[in-house]
């Protein structure tokens, strides 16, 4: 019986499927063409040039791969880029968590929500101009600590280059939270009110405390909401490049040389061979990354 | 009573605090707007620490001893160069708008009216590509943009935007709210696959739509990598790459253009607030 009613039931999507095949082709079929046209055919050439030579197209094997795995600039943007990640992730996700946790039961979260929201409309190259106000050795931060050391006597006057040191690698990272911040913590709110008031309301009646509440109600029904924003903040954080080209150009302090720069300097010097096979190398990482949290995602729910 | 007000006196301080780190947030706008209405001499004074050198430290005013508009006056009176890259930030913004219109919102419509062999697979194909930073996918643009013979002209930036998948996923989250028995009721009424989408989906999943327009106003306002990599005649460049080249000797000037280039998207930062939201919250929806 249910065998058959199986049957019959994967007959009939069968059948949805071949009355619906015709609109789903139409309507997606601009796009389509569009994405094979100006994504996915050019990366197969990409991946072919991967094993040419630049110039005369050569078959060389995985020589450009064995190049680029050498090659120190590569090595040092990999490195610094996988560092950026690291550490802008997670204090992403902790800061947005600690806004919206107090937010999500306050009356006037819409304002505060606009006023961390509104970076994110703020073209970068309208704030370069106060990056480098606040940063340079004789900028406002430094002006600040100076003067909060006169007045506590902890320290002397602070004259700290921090775009020529390794501190312009935390001006990226606060520079990348300040714009993504609200960005996050649209997303936690609404994790958070997703959550059934009754579930809430229940453990309340049972005597859990605020604290209780979020360690046991809270924080593990925001899952699903995790992965999402690990997802968005990464993708994000290719971002940051316009931030640290506006601010420091194309050839900025070692530790702030990420993978974008390499990639725009190879293009600007036609090293298409390399290009290839980083962007290769970049890809496949990214596409296996992005199906591990899928993946993580799925179970999680 | 008493504890009435130790109750208000903390969520005060909830709010309080968090309000001092959005405030830190917002600071930036308030040093363009008073900068753009600085006097140069006084503005001089008052930056000469950074970028002459000397021990001394940055100063600033939030009231300008004398306030002027002069640069204002400068920027739209006496520099046609800025209307022209205001205005190209213009144009590309509408025709990748438009387009990914055209596009975009019939593509999420397959993918949210229709179940067929194969679509879901199609569209973690598309969420993969949304994700995909523009470095890995410049070569591949170049390539073709040069056999098309299009490098150095603005359809380089608008063609290749205009079939981003980003904004697909936005309006097909606005989609998954129309009720697939309404459509299976229109289809026994006789209504055609394509009046259905006009007559029902459009008009119940506009929110989708128009957070991918507020999404990706903002986004394509603050155009960069696209344009750097692949405008070389700065004629043709969108404002966003035009302001870093102000030098510090014009620090008013460069603040009041800022101050202008901003505008738009305050603009539509402020009307489409709601959206912009919802969009985000469509960006992190799963299938």
């Amino acid at each position: 019986m249910t065998g058959q009613k199986r049957n019959r039931h994967k007959k009939g999507s069968i059948m949805m499927a071949v009355r619906h095949n015709g609109p789903f082709v139409m309507f997606l079929l601009p796009s389509l063409a569009g994405v094979m046209l100006f994504v996915l055919l050019p990366f197969l050439d990409v991946m072919k040039r991967s094993l040419q030579t630049a110039v005369t197209g050569e078959f060389m094997g995985v020589k450009n791969y064995d190049v680029i795995f050498h090659n120190q600039a590569f090595v040092l943007a990999v490195h610094n880029t996988i560092r950026f990640t690291l550490v802008c992730i997670p204090l992403l996700v902790l800061v947005g968590l600690m806004v919206a946790l107090p937010l999500s039961n306050l009356k006037e979260a819409g304002l505060i929500k606009s006023v961390y929201l509104f970076p994110l409309a703020m073209p970068t190259a309208t704030i370069v101009l106060v990056w480098k106000m606040v940063f340079y050795r004789q900028g406002f931060l430094n002006l600040f600590l100076t003067k909060l050391g006169e007045v506590t006597g902890w320290w002397e006057a602070v004259r700290i280059d921090y775009l020529g040191t390794g501190a312009s690698f935390w001006v990226l990272v606060a520079s990348y939270l300040w714009k993504n911040t609200g960005y996050t913590v649209v997303l936690w709110l609404a994790g958070i009110l997703a959550i059934p008031n009754e579930l809430l309301e229940a453990a309340r009646v049972d005597g859990a405390g605020r604290w209780k509440c979020i360690r046991y109600i809270i924080l593990p029904n925001l899952k699903g909401s995790f992965y999402t924003i690990v997802i968005l903040s990464f993708l994000n954080s290719f971002k940051i490049y316009r931030e640290a080209y506006l601010v420091a150009g194309s050839y900025p302090q070692e530790d702030i040389y990420l993978l974008q720069h390499l990639f725009n300097n190879w293009f600007v010097n036609m090293e298409f061979d390399k290009m290839a096979a980083a962007a290769v190398c970049v890809g496949i990482v990214l596409f296996g990354a992005i199906m591990l949290l899928q993946r993580l995602w799925d179970k999680a729910e | 009573m008493f504890r009435t007000v130790y109750q208000s006196v903390k969520k005060n301080m909830t709010v309080l605090l968090l309000l001092l780190p959005a405030v830190l947030v917002c600071l930036p706008v308030v040093l363009i707007i008073t900068g753009s209405v600085m006097d140069s001499i006084e503005l001089k004074q008052y930056l000469y620490p950074v970028f002459g050198g000397g021990e001394e430290f940055i100063r600033w005013k939030l009231m300008p001893d004398y306030p002027t508009f002069e640069h204002y006056g400068r920027l739209l009176f006496l520099t046609p160069a800025f209307f022209v890259l205001f205005w190209n930030s213009v144009r590309m913004v509408v025709c990748i708008l438009i387009g990914q219109m055209i596009v975009g919102v019939p593509a999420a419509w397959a993918f949210a009216a229709y179940r067929v062999r194969g679509s879901r697979t199609l569209f973690v194909l598309y969420v993969v590509l949304m994700l995909l930073p523009f470095q890995v996918t410049m070569l591949s643009s170049y390539l073709v943009l040069d056999r098309l013979s299009l490098m150095n002209t603005q359809l380089a930036i608008i063609l290749p935007a205009v079939f981003s998948t980003f904004p697909i996923f936005l309006s097909y989250g606005g989609f998954r709210a129309v009720p697939i028995q309404l459509l299976e009721a229109a289809r026994i009424d006789g209504a055609s696959e394509l009046r259905i989408f006009v007559t029902i989906g459009l008009p119940l999943g506009k929110s989708g739509l128009l957070s991918a327009i507020v999404l990706g106003f903002l986004e394509y306002w603050n155009l960069m990598e696209q344009p750097l990599a692949f405008l070389e005649d700065k004629a043709l460049w969108p404002l966003s790459l035009y302001l870093p080249e102000i030098s510090w000797m014009q620090a008013g000037f460069a603040m009041c253009a800022s101050f202008i280039t901003l505008i738009p998207a305050a603009f539509v930062f402020v009307l489409g607030q709601d959206y912009l939201e919802q969009g985000i919250i469509y960006s992190g929806l799963k299938e």
